[in-house]
């Protein structure tokens, strides 16, 4: 067995449908191994660390080009690692969910160079346009930056939403598959970012939290998927429009997120006291058809 | 055809004049370089393209395609003098086609046009600025040579003009600046970092330049091969070993220790990845390699075995 890679991780990533080729490289430089090594330690986070509930993920398409779209939740990319696994994991055939990173990782050694290891670029709309006419599976965050720098009391709100993705959903004709994460906050809190430690990393700023570091706590956390969305277009619409399917997206990804926490609350109550069978909430999650991680 | 290539010295122009020759036509060549055991039927020239006796061979010969590879892209020759080739002999080259009749001319150019940066897209297409200008100033000339090539388009709309921004060469001749790279036992690379490198076999890059011949090419195309490799992974394909260095130690080493004396714009080539999307190319001309890269280095680790 090759070094620190499960046998079962390792079969899964011979079944990702991705053109490798002879030395395990794909052509955006993923690799193989490193996808192995990688998505090793996130099954154990997944599977073990933190408890998850993954609802909904019947809706991610299992060929073709896609955007899985969500919120931030968590001073790091918590979020991402864990839509990452999930979807290699829930779905069959496996499929690799591709991030569109923040720049300043592709400058700092060894950061930029794991993540391209990974299938996870630097956030460029050419680089973007290019994976999804390759039908690669797009995950972006349109929060950005932004949105990881959420502290603790705000850590299940939305902040602004960019509008890129949508211009470059209508013009590649990808459906958007909304998803909430919820519990990234509880589990990272952030209380500050230090914004001078950042710029001796070359980051936009650290995630500070009560035990110093932004080492995550094994708390429960919540994915909801929801059906995919498609806008007819070709992306030169004009703002007005645009930022009317941007709204609708944000909705829908905050509508999840309220889902996702009465699921977390409901979860994490004492056995008899909870707020008994919710018909809302049993409504929505018969439509979102849950599914818990084996 | 007769057919004319300005730069037949060079080991990719050698291969270009002799497949040409193959397929029947009659090809001359110009260089200053002498080319010693040339093919009988190829017509050499040692002349400087820039110079009146280079003119007179388009007077008197009248060849009907140009194909201009006379740039220099190794950074050994001083920067001014690579200005006066590569800009003052690209400008002769077109000034002679247009003066003397030529249909098509091609300039052959370099995929790093497009310049390696962290926040620079993967696969370039055709309309993407040249980013080089600003990452690697050394390399200017070549670029200005690109842009100036690319003017022939509206400028003299008589002539079809063809730009191929081609990735590097691998293959058994060592020739290019990737192979030079990786000639050593150990190859020097920035600590962190193995940015792709696209490069593509020579007997395609030869097929490539003699079909844009074929089919008249107008435009300006990306020209690659097989997908692009992690410059980790092509040094341990070609059976060296990598020595990663800390960035300031090895900017500090460059020119010492058998390194070679590289600008420091260089480094911004072995950090991030110059990658170019080749599918007009591919479509306008029915293009495909032959070689993968898997056989490309194997081929380069063959003919430059390291010895112990």
């Amino acid at each position: 067995m090759p070094f620190l890679i499960d046998p079962e991780v390792a079969s899964r990533v011979d079944r990702l449908e991705l053109p490798f080729n002879k030395y395990g490289v794909d052509p955006y430089g993923a690799r193989k191994d490193h996808i192995a090594r990688v998505l090793t330690v996130f099954q154990f986070l997944y599977r073990h660390y933190f408890t998850i509930g993954v609802h909904g993920i019947e809706h991610v398409p299992r060929r073709g080009r896609a955007m899985l779209v969500g919120n931030h939740s968590g001073g790091v990319a918590l979020d991402g690692a864990m839509v990452i696994t999930s979807c290699f994991f829930e779905l069959e055939p496996p499929r690799l969910a591709q991030g569109m990173a923040e720049k300043f990782m592709a400058k700092t050694p060894f950061m930029g160079l794991s993540a391209t290891r990974m299938g996870q670029l630097t956030g460029l709309v050419e680089t973007a346009e290019h994976l999804l006419n390759d039908d690669r599976m797009l995950m972006i965050f349109p929060e950005g930056a932004r949105g990881t720098a959420k502290l603790y009391p705000e850590r299940n709100s939305l902040v602004h939403f960019g509008s890129g993705f949508v211009r470059l959903a209508m013009k590649t004709k990808t459906p958007i598959i909304p998803f909430g994460f919820v519990g990234g906050g509880e589990a990272i809190p952030t209380i500050a970012n230090s914004y001078t430690l950042g710029k001796l990393f070359g980051a936009p700023y650290v995630p500070i939290t009560p035990w110093g570091v932004a080492l995550p706590a094994p708390a429960r956390l919540e994915l909801t998927y929801s059906e995919p969305m498609t806008f007819e277009g070709t992306g030169t619409e004009e703002d007005e429009v645009i930022e009317r399917y941007v709204e609708q997206v944000k909705q829908r990804i905050a509508g999840l997120i309220e889902l996702g926490r009465k699921r977390r609350r409901k979860a994490l109550a004492w056995p008899g006291s909870t707020d008994d069978d919710d018909p809302k909430l049993a409504d929505e999650q018969a439509a979102t058809k849950k599914e818990e991680p084996s | 055809m007769r057919i004319l290539i300005p730069g037949i010295g060079g080991v990719l122009g050698q291969r270009v004049a002799k497949r040409l020759v193959e397929q029947g036509h009659e090809v001359i060549g110009i260089d200053r370089r002498p080319w010693h055991n040339a093919p009988e039927g190829i017509e050499i020239h040692n002349v400087d393209i820039r110079k009146r006796a280079a003119e007179d061979v388009f007077r008197k010969r009248r060849p009907q395609a140009v194909i201009h590879m006379a740039t220099v892209t190794h950074l050994v020759e001083r920067t001014e003098e690579r200005f006066r080739i590569n800009l003052g002999g690209t400008r002769a080259v077109f000034e002679h086609c247009r003066d003397w009749g030529v249909e098509h001319a091609i300039f052959v150019g370099r995929h790093t046009y497009y310049g390696a940066a962290a926040d620079s897209p993967l696969y370039h297409k055709e309309e993407d600025p040249p980013m080089a200008v600003t990452t690697f100033p050394e390399l200017s000339d070549l670029v200005a040579a690109d842009l100036y090539a690319c003017t022939a388009l509206w400028r003299l709309p008589q002539l079809t003009t063809t730009v191929l921004r081609m990735v590097y060469t691998m293959g058994p001749t060592g020739h290019g600046t990737l192979a030079t790279l990786l000639r050593g036992k150990r190859v020097p690379m920035v600590l962190g970092f193995a940015p792709l490198f696209h490069f593509m076999h020579e007997e395609d890059m030869t097929s490539a330049i003699c079909l844009t011949l074929e089919k008249k090419l107008k435009g300006v195309y990306n020209v690659a091969g097989p997908q692009p490799v992690p410059l980790s992974v092509a040094i341990r394909g070609t059976g060296r070993s990598a020595l990663p260095l800390p960035e300031s130690v090895f900017r500090a080493a460059l020119g010492r220790f058998g390194l070679p004396r590289l600008p420091p714009g260089a480094l911004a080539h072995i950090k991030y990845p110059v990658v170019v999307d080749s599918s007009a190319f591919r479509e306008a001309t029915g293009f495909q390699h032959k070689i993968d890269e898997v056989q490309a280095l194997s081929e380069f680790r063959d003919a430059f075995p390291l010895h112990d």
